[in-house]
C-alpha cells in the first residue's frame, strides 16, 4: 500500500494561498519599498494634530444658520422609558400634541444608554465640526458639566421659553455647572436606589447590605453610571458624597465592589439596558434609577416591582436638555423645551416616566390625572423627604479626577 | 461553490504572450488593479496609520478627551502590563471556539460534499441563512434564549444539570456564541475544498485496502488541509478581536481584549491612545500567530 504522495495535494483555494503568499515572506524588496512609500505619504496626510482644546470665551463660539423656520423637524436623543407612551405602542401622546400643535415632526429616538458612551460617539463628531443629525441630546449634569465647558453645545434664548423661566423649580435655576440655565434645561431629575421584585426577593429590602445575601448571589445589577453605583456604596460606607470626599474614599468603595463582583454576588454593570435582565429574569434586585422601576412594574404588569431608598441614602441627579453645536433647528428645540414646562404636560410626563418633575406647577396638574401620584415623594419630594433620607448629589469633580475616577471605575470594575 | 472549482485554472493551457503585446497587457491589468488599490489605500491603510499615530498620543493636561500629538510609548506599555491577561484570554476563548467550530464543521462538511445528494442545496441553505440576520440581533436572541427564566436554563435546572444555576453570564456561554457565530466561516471552506476533491482517489485508498480511518486520514484530511486552514483562520481572527459576545453574553469578571478597547475608546474620557495601543499590539500578536500557523500547516503548499 503506497500512500499518495503529498506532492499530490490539490493546490491551495486562492483564498488561503493569498493568506500564505502574503504571510510568508513573499514579498519583494521594490513592494516593500512600494508600501513604505505609501504609509509615509498616509502618515502625512493624516496624522494631522488632533483638535485643540476650546480656548475659552463665548466669543469663541460659531453657530450654525438656524434654518427652523424652513425645516420643521426636530431630532430628540434620550434615556430608555424616559417619555409618556402609549401603552405598548411607541407613540408618545404629549410628543404628538406637540407636533399637531406647531407642525413640527419630531423624530425621538433612545439613543442615550450611558453618558459616557453616549459622548464618546458624538463628542469626536461635534469637535470635527460634523452634524450628529441630532438637535437635543439630553445628559447627566457632569456630563453636560464637560460638554459645556468643550463648548460643543448652543446657548439657549431663555426669552424664547417663557414656560421654562417662570416653571423651571428654583433649586434649579442656578446650577453649578451652567451658572443662569444659558446652554441646558433640566428635562427630568431622579433617584438612584435598590430596585428589586419583591416576590421574587421574598422579603423586602432595606439596605444596601440587604443585597450581599446568599439567596440573591448573581441575580443583582448595579448601574455602569459611577456616581450612583459608587456613590451609594459611599453612603453606605458613611461618607457625605455632596462634601469634599477624596481618592481614598472612592477607591474604597471600588474595592467593596469589585469584591462583591469576584464573590459573584454583582452579576453585570450596565448602563440603561440593565432593565433587560430585570425583564428576563437573569436579575431580581440590584442598584437602579428610581422612575424605571415604575416603568418596568407598569410594562411587565407586575406590581412586585418597588424602587426604595437605602437607609444610608441615595443619589439625586438630574438630565438636561442641550442642543449640540452643529444643530441647524435650535429654535425648534426651544419651542419643544419650552412645550415640556406647561405644567400640564409636565404633569402628564411624570405620571408616565414617575422621575422627579423639575416643572413647578405639576403638582397640582398631577391632582387631576392621579392624586396618588401627586403625593408621591419619587416625583414631588419635599424638602423634608430629601433631608430624611439622605439623598444627595455627587460633588462636582475637577477635570483631573473626572479622568482620573473614570479610568479607575474602567479598569477595576467594567473591565477587568 | 462551482466557481471555486473554474478559479483553480487548468494547468494545461499555456499563455500565449507575443512580445509586443506584452506592455499593453500589464497596464491594462494594473488599471483593472485600480479601484482595488485606491479602496485598501482609503479605508486599511490611512486609518491603520491614523491609529498608529493616535496609539503614540498624549493626554491634554487639563481637558479629559482632547490629546496632543507625541511620540508616547508609555501607552504600548501600559497595554502589554495592565491588560496581558485579556490577551491571554481572547486567544484561548478564540482557540477553543476555533476548535469547537472544526469540530462541528468537519463532519458537516463531509456530509454536504459526499453524503448530501439533493439535500445538498438546502443545507448549504441551513448554513448561510444565519448571515440574513445581523450578527449582534442573533447573539441578543442567544441572551434571550439562554436567560435564566427562558426554557434552556429552566430545563437544565429542573433537571439539575446547571451547577452554576446560569448558562448565560459564563465564560461556556461566550465560547459557545463565537463558536456559533463563526461556525458558517469554518464550514464554507472545508466544504469548498472536500467538494473539489477527487471522490475516485478516495475510492484509491479502499482498492488499496485502507480501511475507511486510514484512508480517510492519509487520503481525504489532507486533501481538506487547504480548507482547514483557511477555516480556522476565518474564524480565529475576527474571534480573538470580538467584543459582543462577551458582553452580550459573558460575565461581569473576566473581560476579553475587544472588550477593553470598546471600554477605552468609550468610557474613559482620554482613553484612545491606550485603546489604539490595545488594537495594534492585538493585530500584530495575531500576525505573528498566523505566520507561524500558515509557516507550520500551509508552506508545502507553496511550490
Amino acid at each position: 500500500m503506497t500512500p499518495i504522495p503529498r506532492r499530490s495535494r490539490r493546490p491551495l483555494s486562492p483564498e488561503a494561498a493569498a493568506v500564505v503568499a502574503a504571510s510568508s515572506g513573499g514579498l519583494s524588496r521594490r513592494a516593500l519599498l512600494g508600501t513604505g512609500a505609501a504609509a509615509s505619504a498616509g502618515l502625512a496626510l493624516s496624522a494631522c494634530a488632533p483638535p485643540k482644546p476650546p480656548t475659552g470665551g463665548p466669543a469663541a463660539v460659531k453657530l450654525p444658520t438656524d434654518v427652523s423656520d424652513s425645516e420643521k423637524i426636530l431630532k430628540w436623543a434620550n434615556w430608555t422609558a424616559y417619555l409618556d407612551m402609549n401603552g405598548k405602542e411607541t407613540k408618545s401622546p404629549t410628543l404628538d400634541a406637540f407636533m399637531q400643535q406647531t407642525g413640527i415632526q419630531v423624530t425621538y429616538s433612545e439613543d442615550v444608554d450611558d453618558n459616557d458612551s453616549y459622548y464618546a460617539k458624538v463628542g469626536p463628531q461635534l469637535r470635527a465640526g460634523q452634524s450628529i443629525d441630532r438637535d437635543i441630546f439630553t445628559l447627566t449634569d457632569w456630563m453636560a458639566a464637560r460638554v459645556i465647558r468643550d463648548q460643543l453645545c448652543q446657548p439657549l434664548e431663555l426669552i424664547q421659553m417663557p414656560n421654562v423661566v417662570s416653571n423651571l423649580l428654583q433649586p434649579l435655576k442656578d446650577v453649578s455647572f451652567d451658572p443662569g440655565r444659558q446652554h441646558s434645561i433640566t428635562w427630568q431629575s431622579g433617584f438612584a436606589g435598590i430596585g428589586y421584585n419583591k416576590a421574587k426577593v421574598g422579603r423586602e429590602l432595606k439596605s444596601l447590605d440587604d443585597l450581599w445575601t446568599d439567596d440573591l448571589k448573581g441575580r443583582i445589577v448595579v448601574l455602569s453610571e459611577f456616581r450612583d453605583t459608587a456613590g451609594l456604596v459611599m453612603q453606605s460606607q458613611g461618607v457625605d458624597i455632596d462634601s469634599d470626599w477624596g481618592r481614598a474614599e472612592f477607591e474604597s468603595a471600588l474595592d467593596f465592589i469589585e469584591q462583591k463582583i469576584e464573590e459573584g454576588y454583582i452579576r453585570k454593570v450596565k448602563g440603561n439596558s440593565y432593565m433587560e435582565d430585570l425583564t428576563s429574569g437573569n436579575a431580581v434586585a440590584g442598584i437602579t434609577w428610581s422612575g424605571d422601576i415604575f416603568v418596568l412594574a407598569y410594562d411587565t404588569e407586575d406590581p412586585n416591582w418597588t424602587f426604595t431608598i437605602p437607609e444610608s441614602g441615595g443619589t439625586l441627579w438630574s438630565d438636561n436638555m442641550m442642543v449640540p453645536i452643529t444643530s441647524t433647528h435650535r429654535s425648534n428645540a426651544q419651542k419643544l423645551m419650552d412645550y415640556y414646562y406647561d405644567p400640564a404636560v409636565a404633569a402628564q410626563v411624570a405620571a408616565w416616566v414617575n422621575y422627579v418633575c423639575p416643572v413647578d406647577g405639576a403638582q397640582a396638574e398631577m391632582e387631576k390625572i392621579d392624586p396618588d401620584l401627586a403625593e408621591s415623594p419619587f416625583i414631588f419630594p419635599s424638602a423634608d423627604y430629601i433631608a430624611e433620607n439622605n439623598i444627595q448629589a455627587f460633588r462636582v469633580l475637577d477635570a483631573d479626577e473626572d479622568i482620573e475616577f473614570a479610568d479607575l471605575w474602567s479598569t477595576k470594575v467594567m473591565g477587568n | 461553490m462551482s466557481a471555486l472549482a473554474h478559479v483553480a485554472g487548468d494547468p494545461d493551457v499555456t499563455p500565449a504572450a507575443p512580445a509586443p503585446e506584452a506592455t499593453k497587457r500589464s497596464w491594462t491589468a494594473y488599471l483593472l488593479l485600480l479601484p482595488g488599490a485606491l479602496w485598501l489605500g482609503v479605508f486599511f491603510v490611512l486609518p491603520l496609520v491614523q491609529l498608529a499615530a493616535v496609539s503614540l498620543q498624549s493626554r491634554y493636561p487639563g481637558f479629559p478627551g482632547y490629546y496632543y500629538r507625541d511620540v508616547n510609548f508609555e501607552n504600548y506599555a501600559a497595554a502589554l502590563t495592565d491588560y496581558a491577561p485579556h490577551f491571554a484570554r481572547s486567544f484561548l476563548y478564540a482557540g477553543m471556539a476555533t476548535f469547537l467550530a472544526f469540530v462541528v464543521a468537519y463532519p458537516l462538511a463531509y456530509a454536504m460534499a459526499f453524503k448530501a445528494g439533493k439535500w445538498r442545496n438546502l443545507m448549504m441553505i441551513c448554513v448561510v441563512a444565519p448571515f440574513f440576520t445581523s450578527f449582534i440581533l442573533r447573539t441578543f436572541a442567544w441572551s434571550q434564549i439562554l436567560a435564566d427564566e427562558g426554557w434552556v436554563a429552566g430545563t437544565l435546572n429542573f433537571l439539575h444539570l446547571l451547577p452554576g444555576g446560569n448558562i448565560i453570564n459564563t465564560p461556556l456561554a461566550v465560547i459557545a456564541g463565537l463558536t456559533y457565530n463563526f461556525l458558517p466561516f469554518m464550514v464554507l471552506p472545508i466544504y469548498a475544498s472536500l467538494e473539489r476533491a477527487d471522490p475516485r482517489v478516495i475510492e484509491a485508498g479502499g482498492d488499496l485496502y485502507a480501511n475507511g480511518f486510514t484512508t480517510f486520514r492519509t487520503v481525504t484530511l489532507p486533501m481538506s488541509m487547504p480548507g482547514v486552514l483557511a477555516g480556522t483562520l476565518l474564524t480565529f481572527i475576527p474571534a480573538a478581536g470580538d467584543f459582543v459576545n462577551m458582553e452580550l453574553l459573558g460575565p461581569q469578571r473576566g473581560k476579553m481584549v475587544g472588550n477593553v478597547i470598546n471600554d477605552q475608546f468609550l468610557a474613559v474620557p482620554g482613553g484612545y491612545p491606550v485603546a489604539a495601543a490595545l488594537s495594534f499590539t492585538l493585530m500584530a500578536a495575531i500576525l505573528v500567530m498566523v505566520f507561524l500557523y500558515v509557516r507550520r500547516f500551509g508552506t508545502e503548499e507553496l511550490v
